[in-house]
């Protein structure tokens, strides 16, 4: 890991220096060391804070919105996954592709410290990534686990391992540019075994834990609007949340129907959610939903597509069956 | 709070007979806002109207709120009411408890409870109401006429006759369409071309018509009043404006190979050709995949030849664009193919004919000279089968579910001209009904029978066997209730009839719908049958459903004059119900631009001072000269910037929360 920053910090004070970008877009340490945040450098000094490592979860993609409303270009690191963010935000016209300059970085995969802290650990000092095994250190010594038991839900099922936008890529390790995941819709399809009823309860015992926090909202690409509808009081919206706790519930599907077809599957949401409410599996539902009924779309494959409910074709599917499967 | 008068009607018994409209009234009196609440016979009556008008000036209502059958309607009736009253006719909201509730329901009880939901969910929704206000749009005063076949031609004379400029754009290079095809017409047998080709002449020379052919609509912009058409012009490699149709360089033309589309492919044709004789305009067209020059360089003959240099291989297709205030499809019909109908032999056996191929050959002007000669051997045939509903009728999936209406007449036409120019020849129909209805159409068939001698059976062909340059026909007859074979030397398939090709393809250009046969629908079956649901559009002859020369020369009429009464309008009143964005929740994300079916949308920077700094933003504004309410974008804009007047998010949102009070 040491190496592959030593590299980006070379390239990203190079194109500071050279006065191609104006500032670069990565992740700097936080409060611990699983804790990286998203920061802005805009000196070769400031740039020595950058890291880049297991724990450097955060989808970049959204800052971008405002860093383009400035003068200059942006050098981005980006990791597989957020470059379907950043194409999905070049395709609503929130970011300028001609302000970017994206620099995709190799992914080993994001470690989840709640899994971590599952395993009873305590007094977390610091980690080291072994390739197939990571070893986690702590005040009271050191213990190795599979590397699949502490990844993050979105690793587990990894989109894959290519750059969709990229100006230049650093990878080191071959072995990361290998995609390892597992179906991302083997929950949902379980969740459709269900009854109606058995669902129904399933979503209210999950969505009951949710505190309102607005983190999934505040860190989701897909939810950029200036003024969310949640937010604005004339929308006849914000105010009905609070009448009764199934309304409240409901701020979770209307942000994932707002977000369909937008909607990269970041896994955002979920990571940030300090209540573990699976929220990527509402997203993913609406995914394997509109991939079933109106063709393959993967959001941010590409920057020009028209997602599947901004378009009509002959061959969509009827009405009638979008209800009948909506009852199943 | 608006003051809001209820007028619940009883429509007779078609409301009243189910839902307890005095119960209504009653419910909805106590809902937020309302002043006043009334129970009537018939509201849209003169004194119901009366009715409303009194309780707006009486109780100073700001809005209305009428109980009663579809906005379709009566919601104009209403809100010229409102008007009269002197209130904005847009505060007029009608709750739907004929057609969605009482014509649906037997229970009084249930039927009631939901008239009052109704009621509650328009009240919710009034409350919220804006006056609106109307626009204005000039109209075009010409017109398109799509097709240049019988209902195309009649339609475009018509519109011409009254004084406005009317487009003919043909697909073919000749006017006419199938008519010319076609050698007599029923029930008269009259020549077709004798009575077409005059019509073909006044539309050629009408100066108010500008025919186009060899064209087609490539691109349709706009609204009624005010289209903007694409129309491509494709290349014809003979310039219309100097060639005087002397026909030399289609006889001189080496290539042999063309198939004569008019003649249904029972001929070949050089590769330059005019269709027919009377083709209008009578200019040749080169067939590029046919013309040796096109394809190799060399040859040039007709060039040589042409003494008026009319021949010019380098032209290229050219894309004309005009303005027009309606646009009328007539786009026609063709035979089905075959190739599901196997049983027929129509691919295998040459003297298995379709029965446009059997008007060829008896036309005088075809590719026989209008003898009776079958095509493999030009024999004279002694026995002919002609056969049924091929195609029609058929629920199996391999036709058309629907009956194509012109067949058993023109199959009658057939059988007696075949026995009346050849009283040597036997002929056979095979029918599953014979379906004659039309002034002078049953004696007609009657005629073939009784006087004529032409053997109809009721049943169907099952397979036609070839065995020994003889068509074994084997059939069922049904009256006699056994199994019959019939030696045939000729069978001619009355082959079922659907939309031109292309059709659903200009339907999508013109926003215009369509069945699921393909046939354009119309604005409604009933009262607006010329009419496409898409204002401005108008239909003319078989694109919208099979019908015969005589109604379709009735609907051509009944369209020209639909479209006179657009034309003769200086200006059109644009309905005020149009999206409106919010340009200070909109994130400039392209979606509702993507998923507006109209291109009503469009994008621009726009300077916005937002806490004291001056911002740029990418922000959506609407046409509302285009924008035709669908509320698409409403729904696609994911921050709610997107509005639809007259059906805010917010009334929408209101009525559902009185429903699910």
């Amino acid at each position: 890991m040491q190496e592959i920053i030593s590299v980006m910090k070379e390239k990203a004070a190079k194109l500071l220096a050279e006065g191609q970008v104006r500032c670069v877009l990565g992740w700097k340490r936080g409060e611990f060391f699983y804790e990286s945040t998203p920061a802005v450098f805009e000196s070769a000094e400031e740039l020595e804070e950058l890291v880049y490592d297991d724990f450097c979860g955060p989808n970049l993609a959204k800052y971008l919105i405002r860093e383009c409303a400035k003068e200059g270009k942006i050098l981005v690191f980006a990791k597989p996954c957020d470059t379907y963010s950043i194409n999905a935000l070049i395709r609503e016209h929130r970011v300028d592709r001609e302000k970017l300059y994206v620099v995709g970085v190799e992914c080993a995969g994001n470690l989840d410290v709640n899994k971590i802290r599952a395993k009873g650990l305590t007094g977390l000092v610091g980690f080291e990534d072994n390739g197939d095994t990571v070893t986690v250190k702590t005040l009271y010594g050191d213990e190795t686990f599979e590397k699949g038991e502490l990844l993050l839900e979105r690793c587990l099922c990894c989109k894959g391992k290519e750059h969709k936008i990229a100006d230049e890529t650093i990878v080191l390790n071959e072995e990361n540019t290998k995609t390892v995941g597992a179906d991302r819709f083997s929950e949902v399809a379980r969740l459709e075994e269900m009854t109606a009823d058995e669902r129904f309860e399933y979503w209210r015992e999950q969505l009951s834990r949710c505190i309102r926090c607005n983190a999934c909202r505040n860190v989701c690409p897909a939810c950029s609007c200036i003024k969310c509808v949640f937010d604005n009081d004339d929308s006849g919206i914000a105010s009905k949340a609070n009448t009764d706790t199934f309304e409240e519930n409901m701020f979770h599907i209307i942000r994932a129907f707002h977000v369909t077809g937008r909607c990269t599957d970041c896994g955002e949401c979920s990571r940030v959610c300090p209540q573990n409410i699976p929220l990527q599996l509402l997203n993913r539902k609406f995914i394997k939903d509109y991939n079933e009924l109106y063709g393959e779309y993967v959001s941010g494959e590409d920057s020009e597509s028209k997602p599947p409910l901004l378009t009509f074709t002959q061959e969509d599917a009827e009405p009638s069956i979008v209800k009948e499967r909506g009852n199943c | 709070m608006q003051r809001i008068g209820v007028f619940v009607c009883w429509c007779g018994t078609n409301i009243a007979g189910t839902v307890d409209v005095e119960k209504v009234a009653q419910a909805l009196s106590h809902e937020p806002g309302v002043v006043c609440s009334y129970n009537y016979q018939y509201m849209c009556s003169e004194s119901g109207q009366q009715l409303i008008v009194n309780s707006v000036k009486e109780h100073k209502l700001d809005g209305v709120v009428v109980c009663s059958c579809s906005p379709r309607m009566h919601e104009a009736t209403f809100r010229k009411a409102a008007a009269v009253a002197g209130i904005n006719p847009y505060m007029v909201e009608i709750a739907n408890i004929r057609e969605q509730c009482s014509w649906i329901h037997k229970d009084m009880g249930d039927a009631t409870l939901k008239a009052i939901i109704l009621g509650r969910a328009a009240i919710a929704k009034v409350n919220l109401n804006a006056p609106l206000y109307p626009g204005e749009s000039p109209v075009v005063k010409r017109a398109l006429v799509i097709g240049g076949g019988i209902a195309g031609i009649q339609t475009a004379l018509d519109i011409a006759d009254a004084g406005y400029e009317v487009d003919i754009v043909e697909k073919t290079p000749t006017i006419g369409g199938r008519m010319a095809q076609i050698d007599k017409t029923f029930p008269t047998l009259d020549c077709s071309a004798c009575i077409l080709t005059p019509k073909m002449v006044d539309a050629a020379q009408h100066e108010k018509i500008n025919i186009m052919t060899y064209s087609e609509v490539e691109n349709v912009k706009g609204f009624v009043g005010n289209f903007t058409v694409d129309i491509r012009r494709k290349a014809r490699h003979v310039r219309e404006d100097l060639c005087t149709g002397c026909g030399l360089c289609t006889e001189k033309c080496p290539s042999r190979k063309g198939s004569d589309e008019f003649n249904m492919g029972l001929k070949k044709r050089g590769a330059i050709y005019i269709p027919f004789a009377q083709a209008i305009p009578k200019v040749p067209v080169i067939d590029e995949t046919q013309c040796i020059k096109l394809k190799t360089g060399k040859c040039g003959l007709c060039e040589k030849v042409c003494g008026v240099k009319a021949i010019d291989f380098a032209q290229k297709d050219s894309i004309e664009t005009r303005q027009y205030g309606a646009i009328v499809v007539a786009t026609g019909f063709k035979p089905i193919s075959l190739e599901n109908f196997d049983e027929y032999a129509y691919s295998r056996c040459p003297d298995v004919i379709t029965s446009l191929e059997f008007e060829r050959i008896t036309n005088a002007a075809g590719p026989t000279g209008g003898k009776l000669l079958r095509p493999s051997d030009n024999a004279h045939p002694h026995t002919v089968v002609f056969i049924q509903c091929v195609g029609s009728r058929d629920t199996s999936g391999c036709g058309k579910p629907y009956c194509s209406k012109i067949c058993c007449m023109y199959t009658a036409k057939h059988a007696m001209l075949t026995r009346e120019k050849y009283p040597d020849t036997d002929v056979y129909v095979f029918y599953i009904d014979v379906r004659t209805p039309g002034k002078g159409f049953d004696e007609f068939q009657r005629r073939a029978v009784e006087e004529y001698g032409v053997h109809y059976i009721k049943g169907m062909v099952g397979k036609i066997h070839d065995v020994d340059g003889k068509l074994l026909v084997d059939a069922s007859d049904l009256i006699n209730d056994e199994k019959i074979c019939v030696a045939a030397d000729m069978v001619v398939l009355a082959t079922a009839i659907e939309p031109s090709d292309g059709a659903r393809a200009l339907a999508t250009k013109l926003t215009a719908s369509m069945d699921t046969n393909d046939f354009f629908t119309e604005a409604h079956a009933k009262l607006r049958p010329v009419e496409s649901p898409t204002a401005g559009v108008f239909l003319s002859g078989t694109c919208q459903g099979p019908r015969d020369i005589p109604e379709t020369v009735a609907q051509a009429g009944a369209a020209a004059a639909k479209v006179i009464g657009l034309l003769a309008k200086d200006k059109l009143t644009t309905d005020p119900c149009v999206a409106i964005s919010d340009e200070m929740l909109c994130n400039g994300c392209s979606c509702c631009e993507k998923v507006c079916p109209y291109g009503a949308i469009t994008y621009s920077n726009k300077e916005f001072r937002i806490a004291g700094k001056i911002e740029t933003r990418r922000v959506a504004s609407v046409n509302p000269a285009v924008c035709h309410g669908c509320g698409a974008c409403t729904v696609a804009c994911p921050s709610g910037a997107m509005n639809l007047n007259g059906f805010s998010n917010k009334q929408i949102m209101a009525e559902v929360d009185a429903i699910c009070k």
